[in-house]
């Protein structure tokens, strides 16, 4: 079974966000991307880009699959993780560390609620998603 | 039995008796009978080889081809030399018979000599990247089009009046669906109105200025200035080139041009009334994953040795399918490897030969034909191997007169531009000699007095 | 005493380079003046670095290079949907006569009668053989077909004062298919596929109303099967105003059997490079002519090779039309080696390579049935996919297969298509292989099948007779190197 931390919040589509302060840091989970394998390019949004919660916000890709990324949480882009275009390994390597790859500041607070919790995602995952 | 196929009717009967069916008809059993063909096709009988060579050499005969006529038709295909070692190479059925090189280990022949094409089309046209190859000139300018209003999310694209029109056309066709606006700015002088051009890139909705140089008419464009135009509105420049004259003329990329395009056809690809031909594409490195097409890379193998695969694959419809870059699968390998082994074949040195005598024999053309009472020059600007022709007579009479002399005389640029009506586009390669120039110069002095 | 193979050779051309070396010999300049009618303000300020290279360097390298693929001529090559038959050889000395191969595309239409017939009377076979009422030799490859197409369908709603704005396309399909649908301007929606490969007519009829405008749909389908109730989803499709298209990849499996016109097909185009033997040339170039019936005509690609008395000519006049997909007018080369091909057969042999055809692939499915499971119960077409889910759960996947068939001496079947099929191998034989070489393909992928239970890493390994292993492909793109740097 694939790292699921506790402390974090998940989306259907395999993104993790974490509360940090007044802001959100938000990847990719273990599981997605062992699914991809080795990621090998990342599209992310310039910081001041608005997202709005399950659109997309960005893409992941291995060398034969593309992935939508997908916002868990509406807000602004406060920083994205400028290491990843120049190595996009450390999402296979470290995906809930190093290989974050955006931070939004919140617009609609109440969304962190209807994440699953890592129990939930857990179980979601179990069911064979 | 027929010569291209495999299986005896002994043999046929073994493999319906491994299957365990009585006969083929059983196997087309899931077709309904009201789906059937009821009838056999109705189409001429098979012609055995020899009736077959004598009918088709009868159909080619009908045909004036460049062995019997002195060519200076141009518009977009050139009768360039093909040095006779390049069909030799591309007839070995190990090219010539693959596909696609999915299966990267049993296709390195095929890889290798991609790699080898994107390296000499990124080195003629200054650019970071080429792709494996487009259609022809005209579907790439087409991707061009639309990868710009992808990378800059803009909707608008103005195209020189000296773009090709055929180019235009095939632009506007691709664009219809995205939406894309076409808007033309004028060339009165033969080359890009620069202070029209200026007005008309606008700094929010246009993607791309495309120029081609030289134009259709044969004329230079000052690629550096339309560079400076199109970045100060933040749009892309695009530029049609042929790599042929590129031994001559400065690579695009060094003079501001972000995307690359073209028509191959020059560089080792016979004219083959029109196709297949060679689409040309390179661009800088920052537009990578955004261009269409196939890519060849290099890397290593298990035992660190190199090889080269298809990669960044992503892009394209077999992965991304309604999001893919471009709707590309089958491109022109053979034409790639025909160019690559032209320049190959012709090296540095060669091509720089290749430019400067059309240049030269142009010039000589244009002096002796315009030397004619009543023709000249139809624009004042700089040309390159090709020129539009002013005549005092209808260009499609002179074509007809000069046909019977073994002359294909140019274009007659009506169908392109009414307001051209009197003139002729005129091509000029390295393989028309003095004499072939001379008489034509003599055949349209008689044709026009 | 271990035999050790000489390593593989490993030049690009620009490593063969030598500064001064020629491979060329062109005329001396006959005319006077020298180019400088070309002002230095145009000129290129650094010349280009190209190899410089020998006519014999050339000849070795490319001929060591080719000796490093695998082609049809040298081995069989069951790339699924892609008819990887034999290409005549006279189809090569009739294109390269010099009133076809050396005739400029704007020569007058006078000049240029032999090549407008031919490509009248081939614009007339290939409306014969798919049962179309015209046909457009002008698209360059199956994609571009299908640009053509659908570009016409949109015009022709458009005509009627309609606006749908949807394509329904099966989840079987080909990436072009909803590639070349978006391009056109309309959203593609996915339906799906019964286990078999064949369309839910239940979730088709669910989707099918006045926002959309056409189904496109491969037929025989990408399992290799004959849709037996296609005449029904064509009505259907026509009784909500809705086009039907059918990509033409599999033409091969029903010449002068059945016909897409006669089917409901609206349009459909064919690869030339496919069922009509032209090369497939290392990836191209293809031929991909578009067929329509009437109700199309007025949108058709400009020029239409018209036949006026007996003169043939170029016809530019069609204002309804959608434009053009390429400079000229279509890959001509192409055509005449098309042409050649189906004067050389007839309307009997076209039948028959058809039946071949089928039988060949009936063949390999049975041959393969005990070792891998088949993705759709026979008989198939022109083509049978099988899943390797079997072999996978020893580890051994349908890439593992395919790289140790290499082993083997065959080229791979197309793997991990279609996506609704774990694991797939998808098998086309064609009709031009004999049942000797199907026997020996079947053997060694029961071989195989053997491998991955009793000696998997022997499939894991493979291939190592090629001239590179495996390849890095996550290097590749995670550090793209497109071109020599020396």
């Amino acid at each position: 079974m694939a790292n699921v931390p506790a402390d974090l919040r998940y989306t259907k589509d395999h993104e993790w966000a974490k509360p940090e302060g007044e802001r959100y840091r938000v990847g990719i989970t273990a599981y997605a991307q062992e699914q991809l394998g080795d990621v090998v390019f990342v599209e992310l949004p310039k910081v001041g880009a608005k997202v709005t919660a399950k659109q997309s916000f960005g893409v992941v890709e291995s060398v034969k699959a593309v992935s939508d990324l997908f916002a868990p949480l509406s807000g602004e882009i406060v920083e994205v993780n400028g290491e990843l275009p120049g190595a996009p390994q450390v999402v296979n390597q470290d995906p809930y560390g190093q290989g974050w790859m955006i931070a939004i500041a919140p617009s609609k607070a109440d969304e962190w609620k209807e994440l699953l919790t890592a129990a939930q995602y857990e179980q979601f995952l179990t069911e064979g998603h | 039995m027929q010569r291209y196929l495999a299986n005896t009717p002994a043999e046929q009967r073994a493999m319906l008796d491994t299957i365990g069916a009585p006969s083929i008809e059983a196997l087309l059993a899931r077709i309904p009978a009201k789906a059937r063909l009821p009838r056999a096709l109705d189409l001429p009988a098979a012609a055995a080889e020899l009736e077959l060579i004598r009918e088709m050499r009868a159909l080619a005969a009908a045909n004036a081809d460049v062995n019997g006529y002195a060519c200076f038709l141009g518009g977009g295909s050139y009768d360039h030399f093909v040095p006779g070692v390049i069909n030799h190479m591309i007839l070995r059925g190990e090219f010539f018979t693959a596909y696609t090189p999915y299966q990267p280990e049993a296709s390195q022949g095929t890889l290798r000599t991609i790699y080898e094409y994107q390296t000499m089309m990124a080195e003629l046209t200054g650019m970071d990247v080429a792709n494996a190859s487009i259609y022809d000139g005209a579907s790439s300018l087409a991707e061009a089009a639309l990868m710009a209003a992808a990378v800059t999310g803009r909707s608008d694209v103005v195209l020189a009046a000296g773009v090709n029109p055929l180019y235009r056309r095939v632009t506007q066709t691709y664009c219809d669906g995205p939406r894309i606006k076409l808007r033309t700015v004028a060339a009165p002088d033969g080359t890009i109105d620069l202070d029209a051009a200026r007005k008309l890139v606008d700094g929010t909705k246009t993607a791309a200025l495309v120029i081609q140089t030289p134009n259709f008419y044969g004329c230079l464009e000052d690629i550096a200035a339309a560079a400076e135009i199109a970045h100060a509105a933040g749009a892309l420049l695009v530029v049609a080139a042929d790599p042929v004259n590129l031994g001559v003329l400065e690579a695009p990329g060094r003079l501001g041009a972000d995307i690359v395009v073209g028509e191959g056809q020059g560089i080792g690809v016979p004219m083959s009334f029109g196709g297949p031909s060679l689409g040309v594409f390179a661009a800088k490195k920052a537009l990578v994953r955004r261009m269409p097409g196939r890519l060849v890379g290099a890397t290593v193998d298990l035992d660190g040795q190199r090889g080269f695969v298809l990669t960044l694959q992503t892009r394209e419809q077999h992965i991304r399918r309604a999001k893919a870059t471009s709707n590309i699968c089958t491109n022109v390998a053979l034409c790639a490897l025909m160019a690559t082994i032209y320049v190959a074949t012709m090296g540095t040195q060669g091509l720089i030969e290749v430019g400067e005598q059309s240049a030269a024999k142009a010039r000589y053309a244009a002096d002796r034909l315009t030397s004619i009472p009543g023709v000249s020059l139809r624009f004042p600007a700089p040309f390159f191997k090709e020129f539009a022709l002013k005549l005092p007579v209808s260009p499609d009479r002179v074509v007809g007169k000069l046909l019977k002399q073994r002359i294909l005389a140019g274009v007659p640029l009506k169908r392109f531009d009414r307001a051209l009506g009197d003139c002729l586009l005129v091509a000029v390669t390295e393989k028309r000699t003095r004499a072939e120039i001379d008489a034509f110069a003599d055949a349209l002095r008689k044709a026009v007095a | 005493m271990a035999h050790k193979a000489a390593p593989a050779y490993d030049k690009l051309v620009f490593e063969l380079s030598s500064p001064g070396r020629q491979g060329y010999a062109l005329p001396a300049n006959d005319v006077p003046g020298a180019a400088d009618g070309v002002p230095a303000k145009y000129r290129r300020t650094i010349p280009a670095a190209l190899p410089e290279v020998s006519e014999f360097d050339v000849v070795r390298h490319y001929s060591r290079l080719s000796r490093m693929n695998y082609g049809v001529d040298t081995h069989f090559y069951p790339l699924g949907s892609c008819t990887m038959k034999y290409n005549p050889k006279l189809n090569e000395d009739m294109a390269r006569l010099p009133g076809f191969i050396a005739l400029h595309p704007l020569a007058p239409d006078a000049a240029s009668q032999g090549a407008l017939t031919l490509m009248y009377e081939l614009g007339r076979m290939l409306s014969e053989i798919a049962g179309m009422d015209a046909v457009s030799l002008q698209p360059a490859a199956g994609a571009q077909g299908e640009l053509a197409g659908v570009l016409m369908i949109r015009a022709y709603h458009a005509s009627r004062g309609e606006k749908r704005t949807k394509v329904l396309i099966p989840d079987s399909a080909h990436g072009t298919n909803p590639a070349s649908t978006a391009l056109a301007g309309y959203e593609v929606i996915e339906v799906k596929s019964t286990r078999d490969g064949e369309v839910e007519i239940d979730d088709l009829a669910r989707h099918l109303d006045e926002t959309v405008a056409a189904f496109m749909i491969t037929v025989p389908n990408t399992l290799g099967n004959f849709e037996p109730r296609i005449i029904e989803i064509t009505n259907l499709c026509h009784s909500k105003g809705v086009q039907v298209y059918m990509d033409g990849a599999n033409l091969n499996a029903i010449l002068g059997i059945a016909r897409p016109g006669d089917l409901g097909f609206d349009v459909c185009h064919f690869n030339l490079h496919k069922t009509f033997t032209t090369p497939h040339g290392g990836g191209g170039p293809g031929a991909g002519p578009v067929g329509i019936k009437a109700h199309l005509e007025p949108f058709l690609p400009t020029p239409v090779v018209v036949k006026n008395g007996e003169v043939y000519a170029l016809d530019w006049k069609r204002p309804k039309s959608i434009g053009k997909l390429q400079a000229f007018w279509g890959n001509f080369g192409m055509l005449v080696r098309a042409y050649t091909y189906i004067r050389t057969m007839g309307p009997d042999g076209l039948r028959a390579v058809s039946d071949n055809a089928v039988l060949n692939a009936n063949y390999v499915m049975k041959r393969l049935e005990q070792d891998y499971d088949l993705a759709a119960p026979g008989p198939c077409m022109h083509e049978c996919v099988v899943s390797a889910r079997r072999q996978k759960k020893h580890g051994v996947t349908a890439m593992d297969i395919a790289k140790r068939l290499l082993d083997l001496g065959f080229y791979a079947p197309s793997t991990y298509f279609p996506l609704i099929v774990e694991e797939a191998l998808m098998i086309e034989p064609t009709e031009t292989e004999s049942k000797q070489t199907l026997d020996a393909f079947c053997d060694a992928m029961i071989q195989i099948a053997r491998e991955a239970e009793r000696a998997p890493d022997l499939v894991h390994e493979a291939p190592v007779t090629t001239p590179v292993r495996r390849l890095d492909q996550t290097k590749a793109a995670r550090e793209p190197d497109l071109k020599w740097t020396g």
